[in-house]
């Protein structure tokens, strides 16, 4: 029995729901950007299966550019939760009713 | 079962249980130490997919650069864990509810795939070929990108600097 795309895309799906359900649920600023991070990662996993798969270097080229923007993302990410945090001392979302 | 089959099954059981651990810890300095497991996993996956490249670049990136600017943001703004439960009812709920939806419905067209059986064949990138590629057929988007890391190092800087100037007014 051989591996076929099916399970690299089974794979990538369990990672990415492990990164929603992290996003979604926890209550802490932190841990929402990591599910972000798990995601992209999930999403970097099928491109490069797909990669293997049609044996066309267009999947390997893809993740470059995610990871670029993975590093993009978390740079004004954690900039944009220092500043809240100076700003109300708390990194949970809840906290945060000014406009209430 | 080759060798091929057992280490990918030994990799994707590594990435999900170390991220599994990850999103479950309270302490969130564990949780990050845990996520760089799984992106050294991650890594392995891309080398055995045949891109030394790409792990090389996951490894300094992802679990080098990303997760330890991670570490700095915690230890620098010293959260003592401040969720009293981890998973709220009212937000986990219609997470897993969700979860478990996609991941029956995406199980059975995986299933129902008719290209299910074509198996991968194993091929290897030299690092050279690969970044022919890249600055000949996707050279726009090579551009596209450093224009957004620009632009986000600008962003950061701008949204870092604030507080600063509010509380010296």
């Amino acid at each position: 029995m051989g591996i076929s795309f099916g399970y690299v895309l089974a794979l990538s799906g369990i990672v990415v729901v492990l990164g929603m359900i992290c996003a979604v649920a926890r209550r802490n600023l932190i841990m929402i950007l990591l599910g972000v991070e798990v995601m992209l990662n999930g999403a970097a996993i099928a491109f490069i299966g797909a990669a293997l798969r049609w044996q066309h270097l267009e999947g390997q080229a893809f993740v470059l550019f995610i990871i670029a923007i993975a590093a993009a993302e978390v740079s004004l990410g954690l900039a944009l939760i220092v500043y809240l945090y100076h700003r109300t001392g708390s990194l949970d979302p809840q906290d945060y009713k000014a406009l209430r | 079962m080759t060798l091929f089959n057992i280490l990918f099954f030994a990799i994707a059981a590594l990435i999900v249980a170390s991220t599994g651990i990850a999103i479950t810890r309270r302490n969130l300095v564990h949780a990050v130490i845990y996520l760089i497991f799984g992106f050294f996993g991650s890594a392995f996956l891309f080398y055995l997919f045949g891109s030394p490249f790409l792990a090389a670049l996951m490894v300094i990136v992802y679990a080098g650069a990303i997760m330890i600017l991670f570490l700095f943001i915690i230890m620098m703004l010293r959260v003592e864990s401040p969720e009293e439960s981890l998973f709220p009812p009212p937000q986990i709920l219609p997470a897993v509810l969700f979860a478990t939806a996609y991941g029956v419905i995406g199980g059975l067209l995986l299933v129902n795939d008719p290209s299910a059986a074509v198996a991968l064949v194993e091929a290897r990138t030299e690092p050279a070929e690969f970044g022919k590629y890249i600055f000949t057929q996707s050279w726009l988007a090579v551009e596209i990108t450093s224009l957004l890391l620009l632009v986000a190092i600008i962003g950061a800087l701008l949204v870092g600097k604030r507080p600063v100037k509010e509380s010296e007014e």
